[in-house]
């Protein structure tokens, strides 16, 4: 088994193997949340980040302290991760790449004559 | 697939600048790194709350106690974020907690330094936020796609820090002697503690590094200590203060400024938990999560029999 | 010079900036990171809202001095001097939001009765004869919407949640019982403000008793209320946040940050 990064640098201080155990059991986490941010009317919500919250109230309070301290926002959506369902990267091959030869679903596909103008 | 396979269509990625993202096959020791390099990258921000939180309640204007509030919840947001990061590659952050508490998981040492006057915290923005942001900047393109996106956000909002800590050391400069004098005591203690933050010489790593080839990290160490020095040696001339080392000196032929040998004992000593705040950090983030309890208890209480009153109500 | 309206803008801006200074001492060691957040944007909004009124009041100080006959500016009222250079028996915060933190339930309880309060009290001063304190209280009360919110649902939360929560709000409330009665007894200044403190009254003690239902909580029977802090004699709290928050404007008279 090689080692790898004991190397010191940012972010990443190697590891320690001593220290004792934690002071307490760590009690059941609040849930993940996902949050989705509408950055302007007629935006469509976009993926922010995620975020720790008892209930779906504290989840939209939180996105709301946590993703819009900036103005980043004027509508917010969370749901629970784990009712996120991911598509499967192994199978992006079969999913995604046979849009790749159907060109005549693209407009630059289409050769028009100048006169027609924009179309 | 065979596990060689696997190996190299990482690697070929990785090499063609694809970001991997949570759910792409990756080798488990890049996954364990990224968890151990997030996880800490988080457990500093948090820390780093504490050195500066220190300083909130005797802001000497309205104004500076504002932006001091407002800098420390950024990193309380930093920390967030890069939790949450770490966990789409499958770690809670009560796990990340956890380890921190224990004191197994590390967090940068530079947070296990006092701030002694206000003007540590003029120090701490412009000398310790412009390294990390050094190194921040170089994470936005980091391979992993969470961590990455973790980082273009987090730069996003650390770009006041540097410059509200570097106006704050302006206006001392320009203060009285006594403010004088403090400014250029707050430089002479974070220094040496700030260049300290790039690790290691380069020269000291035996191991081959791994994360250079993963492009979890792209710059060396010491190119990125070269850049920063090369940086805060013009801007200290700007505050009319100097940097408490008289090895420091343009190089023409180089194009970077030498400078002198940093004391690799002390930085080993507060690495291994020897710094003057080491414990008193640990014990205030023990505290605080220790306190809580009974409040996040509470709260998932509420939340289920919330739910269990609606359920009743629709039945 | 409008006296009253000084001392009524500086009680508002006291109000606001201790129990800003009072929660921010949590940035950093909240219960969680988004909730350490959370209480830490509240204190940011009060201060904003403690500055808006410092600056009026500054304002209205200086009013008489007409530019050129000041000889040295350092005589004019800055939102920092009346801050940070006024002494314990000259600040006008309410007792209530001097009083420590304690622990999340108590903060949780002192912000829900101060926002609730405050609410009321800025509906009113939003039609306030005065249009510099009804245009503050209009764009403060968007964010004091938000606050009552925040702490209803915590109070509600920590009421209803579980054995220790509920045992600890109803620590909290013997704790805090005595300091609330003092919002509605009029100082001096208050007088020609126009408030309707009977209204005031009504209405807060209609939402603090809707939301305690919802907790599970009983609504604690008045005895006696502490009163001062309005007109300056405070608890033994305020010298110390003093003491703190002032200590480099005083050990540096004169200096610029």
């Amino acid at each position: 088994m090689k080692t790898y990064n004991t190397k010191y640098f940012y972010g990443d201080y190697g590891e320690i193997e001593t220290g004792g155990p934690a002071t307490q059991q760590s009690q059941a986490e609040w849930p993940l949340w996902e949050v989705f941010i509408r950055s302007k009317q007629g935006l469509d919500h976009k993926h922010a980040g995620s975020l720790h919250a008892a209930d779906a109230q504290m989840a939209i309070e939180n996105a709301r302290d946590v993703y819009t301290r900036r103005m980043e926002g004027v509508s917010l959506w969370v749901v629970e991760s784990k009712y996120i369902h991911a598509s499967n990267p192994d199978e992006a091959e079969s999913l995604y790449e046979p849009a790749n030869d159907k060109v005549y679903r693209h407009p630059t596909f289409y050769e028009l004559p100048d006169e027609v103008g924009h179309m | 697939m065979q596990l060689q396979d696997l190996e190299k269509i990482f690697q070929d990625k990785i090499d063609k600048e694809i970001k991997i993202e949570p759910k792409d096959w990756m080798p488990d020791a890049y996954r364990k790194t990224n968890i151990r390099q997030i996880s800490q990258h988080a457990h500093s921000e948090v820390v780093g709350m504490l050195p500066e939180g220190n300083w909130i309640s005797r802001a000497p204007s309205l104004k500076r106690k504002a932006i001091l509030i407002a800098k420390v919840q950024d990193e309380a947001g930093h920390g967030l974020y890069l939790y949450s990061s770490a966990e789409t590659l499958g770690t809670s952050r009560d796990e990340m907690l956890e380890q921190l508490l224990s004191g197994k998981a590390k967090y940068s040492s530079i947070f296990n330094y006092p701030t002694l006057t206000w003007a540590d915290m003029g120090a701490v923005g412009w000398l310790v936020d412009g390294a990390a942001i050094l190194n921040q900047v170089m994470l936005c393109r980091t391979s992993y796609g969470p961590y990455a996106r973790a980082m273009v956000r987090i730069c996003k909002e650390e770009s006041f820090h540097q410059r509200q800590g570097f106006e704050t050391l302006l206006v001392l400069s320009k203060g009285t002697d006594e403010q004088k004098a403090m400014c250029q005591d707050a430089i002479n203690r974070w220094w040496w503690p700030s260049l300290m933050m790039f690790g290691p010489r380069d020269s000291e790593s035996t191991n081959s590094d791994q994360s250079v080839k993963w492009k979890i990290k792209r710059k060396t160490n010491d190119e990125l200590r070269q850049q920063f020095i090369d940086m805060i040696a013009e801007q200290v001339k700007v505050l009319g203060m100097t940097l408490p080392d008289d090895k420091l000196k343009w190089n023409e032929e180089r194009k970077h400024y030498d400078f002198g040998e940093i004391d690799w004992d002390e930085f080993w000593a507060v690495v291994k938990g020897n710094g003057p705040c080491n414990k008193q950090r640990l014990d205030a983030r023990k505290k605080a999560h220790a306190d809580g309890a009974w409040v996040r208890e509470a709260a998932l209480a509420h939340a289920a029999k919330k739910k269990n009153r609606q359920l009743q109500k629709v039945a | 010079m409008n006296q009253n309206l000084i001392d009524y803008t500086l009680h508002l801006a006291d109000t606001t900036l201790i129990l800003a200074q009072r929660n921010s001492e949590w940035c950093g060691h909240g219960p969680i990171l988004e909730q350490d957040i959370a209480i830490t944007n509240i204190s940011l909004d009060l201060i904003g809202q403690s500055r808006n009124f410092y600056q009026y009041a500054a304002a209205l100080i200086n009013l008489p001095i007409t530019i050129g006959t000041a000889n040295n500016p350092a005589d004019l009222a800055t939102e920092d001097s009346l801050a940070y250079l006024r002494t314990e028996r000259e600040f006008k915060n309410l007792l209530l939001v001097e009083q420590p933190n304690v622990d999340w339930g108590q903060t949780i309880l002192r912000q829900f009765y101060f926002s609730v309060y405050q609410l009321y009290l800025f509906q009113q001063l939003q039609n306030c004869k005065d249009e510099q304190l009804a245009a503050i209280a209009t764009k403060a009360l968007k964010e004091i919407t938000y606050h009552v919110r925040w702490s209803s649902e915590w109070v509600i939360r920590l009421g209803d949640g579980t054995a220790e929560s509920h045992q600890r709000m109803l620590a909290a409330i013997e704790e805090l019982k005595n300091y609330t009665g003092e919002f509605f007894i009029a100082a001096g200044y208050e007088t020609p403000m126009g408030i309707d403190f009977a209204l005031l009254k009504q209405q807060w003690e209609e939402k603090t008793k809707a939301v305690f239902e919802e907790a599970t909580l009983p609504y604690p029977e008045k005895t006696f209320n502490q009163s001062g802090g309005k007109t300056g004699t405070h608890t033994e709290h305020l010298g110390y946040i003093l003491a703190e928050m002032q200590y480099l404007q005083r050990t540096y008279p004169g200096a610029e940050w």
